[in-house]
């Protein structure tokens, strides 16, 4: 049994002020607090470990070689992949998609092809999309969603064709909270010979991830927002899949022999690693792991759906304030818009109390524009939250009421 | 400790709740879109320039308290004025909400403008106080191409 005043005193920031106020972090969406156990593993392999990996003959780059090859196989231990090749280094989510996208550009679209995202996408998981679409007159197809902002897997069925070529869908909504029903929408997708894309960015943070159960053929995240450093990111691909498109950036790491005229690739994953990677980052997801781990998943569920729920009944409470974003399966996160007052207004006066929240679009606008708001407020937990910062949010709320009077 | 109050004053909160000049004019000059992509603020200002001279002025948008009680109190000030003097209290909207905590608006200058002038203790929203006069800016001096505060 943890508790999370325990679990808190692991994370340092958490006990710095805002304003003069106790620091209320509910901006877990954008990016995540840091434990100490992440922090000294950065310091320590910048202070004992610090070498190039891959090509020291010397004793110091081995332990280098060790440390982030054993991170990648943590990492692929997280996310059950049946490989640790398949787990690519990156720098977030971003570029896992850029990556896809990117090779898949150069390999296997065609004109007149289909790309199938959804409605909740965030621009990471649309733009991409469409300059591929730009470069190679493939087209953009859309899952809609209803007002709760849950998918309509029968436009999904009615989407799915022979010109698809990849269905690639959030796991959580970063501006809604939704839980997507991936192991369905991969089922539908396998039916029709068409592979999927998993964003998992906001997904790692707070729910357990099994990509073969869950059908996924690639899966990213981003390390910072599941307790991990910024700059370090990882795309998961079936083997297959990786194997099948060609290398993304070309450069030191990814070859296997070079001369000027002809180079050949570097199996997998460093077909994909040009250049030194994000050593220090990636030993630092790899600690970040370790860390959720210790917690337990189960704690850390049950804990995040306590707060969700509380949070929910004491905003829903406010009059004037309305929930956007009340899907079945939703994770910790919690969009709202107040009668008469705009997002931004909320996140300055809020500020005041030390609340830390997230006011506008989140990078979702085709959402804000389906569900009719110009920008939400969106308060975002992590496992270190309580029911305390819930009751400061909800005062801070009613307080944003009083100014507008 | 700023104070919530110094920013939403009770005009600012007016002008938000209801915006003077809050129409489209069939017949303008000018028009031009300005938007703060951070926060989705959004208007629409459009100008009716006589020679020299704003001759009537008004706009749609939306957006947060800041942003549409700046335009609203804008369009007050500027209508009837000559471009200059409108490019003049530009100079001094700018010099207030970016002056620092401890700066001393013109406030004879600024008549009720100067109701804003609480946003120069929040860094954040200085953008949202000044799309409206950048987009004014726009449809006076430049090419009337749409104005992002990015």
């Amino acid at each position: 049994m943890r508790d999370v005043a325990t679990v808190r005193r692991d994370f340092p920031v958490l006990a710095g002020t805002a304003n003069g106020k106790p620091l209320v972090y509910l901006d877990n969406a954008a990016t995540s607090q840091k434990p100490r156990q992440v922090i000294e593993a950065l310091t320590r392999f910048y202070t004992e470990e610090n070498a190039n990996i891959h090509r020291g003959v010397y004793e110091l780059s081995q332990r280098a070689t060790l440390a982030y090859e054993r991170a990648r196989a943590n990492i692929q231990r997280f996310l059950n992949a049946a490989d640790p090749h398949e787990i690519v280094f990156v720098r977030g989510a971003t570029e896992a998609i850029n990556l896809v996208a990117t090779t898949m550009t150069r390999s296997r679209l065609r004109r007149e092809d289909e790309i199938v995202v959804s409605a909740m996408e965030h621009h990471s998981n649309i733009v991409p999309w469409q300059i591929a679409c730009e470069l190679t007159g493939a087209r953009l197809r859309v899952i809609p969603m209803n007002d709760a902002g849950e998918l309509d897997l029968e436009a999904l069925a009615a989407l799915l064709n022979e010109r698809t070529r990849l269905v690639a869908v959030t796991h959580v909504s970063n501006s809604l909270g939704t839980i997507n029903p991936v192991r369905t929408i991969a089922r539908m997708a396998h039916d029709a010979g068409v592979p999927v894309l998993v964003d998992g960015a906001q997904a790692a943070p707070h729910l357990p991830i099994d990509v073969q159960d869950l059908g996924a053929d690639f899966y990213a995240i981003s390390g910072h927002k599941m307790f991990g450093p910024t700059g370090i990111g990882v795309l998961y691909g079936r083997t297959e899949l990786l194997d099948d498109l060609p290398p993304y950036q070309g450069g030191g790491e990814m070859i296997r022999s070079v001369t000027f005229e002809e180079t050949t690739y570097a199996p997998l994953p460093a077909k994909f690693e040009a250049g030194t990677p994000h050593i220090a980052g990636a030993i630092g997801l790899g600690a970040a792991v370790d860390y959720i781990r210790h917690l337990s998943w189960d704690w850390i569920e049950q804990h995040e759906h306590d707060l969700l729920a509380y949070a929910t009944e004491a905003l829903t409470a406010i009059p004037g304030v309305r929930i956007i974003g009340t899907a079945r399966e939703k994770a910790a996160v919690l969009s709202f818009v107040m009668d008469g007052i705009h997002a931004h207004d909320i996140g300055t006066i809020l500020d005041q109390e030390g609340i830390a929240i997230r006011a506008g679009h989140h990078c979702t606008q085709p959402v804000m524009e389906r569900l009719g708001v110009p920008a939400t407020a969106r308060a975002s937990f992590a496992f270190y939250n309580t029911r305390a910062e819930v009751d400061a949010l909800a005062q801070g709320v009613a307080k944003v009421r009083e100014v507008f009077g | 400790m700023v104070d919530l109050r110094e920013l939403y004053q009770q005009v600012v909160l007016d002008h938000n709740r209801s915006p003077r000049n809050f129409r489209t004019i069939p017949d303008a000059t000018r028009t031009v879109e300005g938007t703060n992509p951070l926060c989705g603020d959004q208007i629409t200002l459009q100008v009716v320039l006589d020679g020299d001279v704003i001759q009537d002025i008004a706009f749609t948008g939306s957006g947060c308290a800041i942003s549409q009680a700046s335009a609203s109190l804008m369009t007050a000030a500027v209508k009837g004025k000559r471009k200059t003097e409108a490019e003049a209290l530009f100079r001094a909207f700018h010099a207030m909400v970016t002056g620092g905590p401890d700066s001393e608006p013109d406030t004879k200058v600024l008549g009720k403008l100067a109701a804003l002038g609480g946003v120069r203790q929040f860094p954040a929203r200085v953008k949202c106080a000044n799309l409206a006069w950048h987009t004014l800016h726009e449809a006076l001096q430049g090419s009337g191409d749409p104005v992002s505060t990015e």
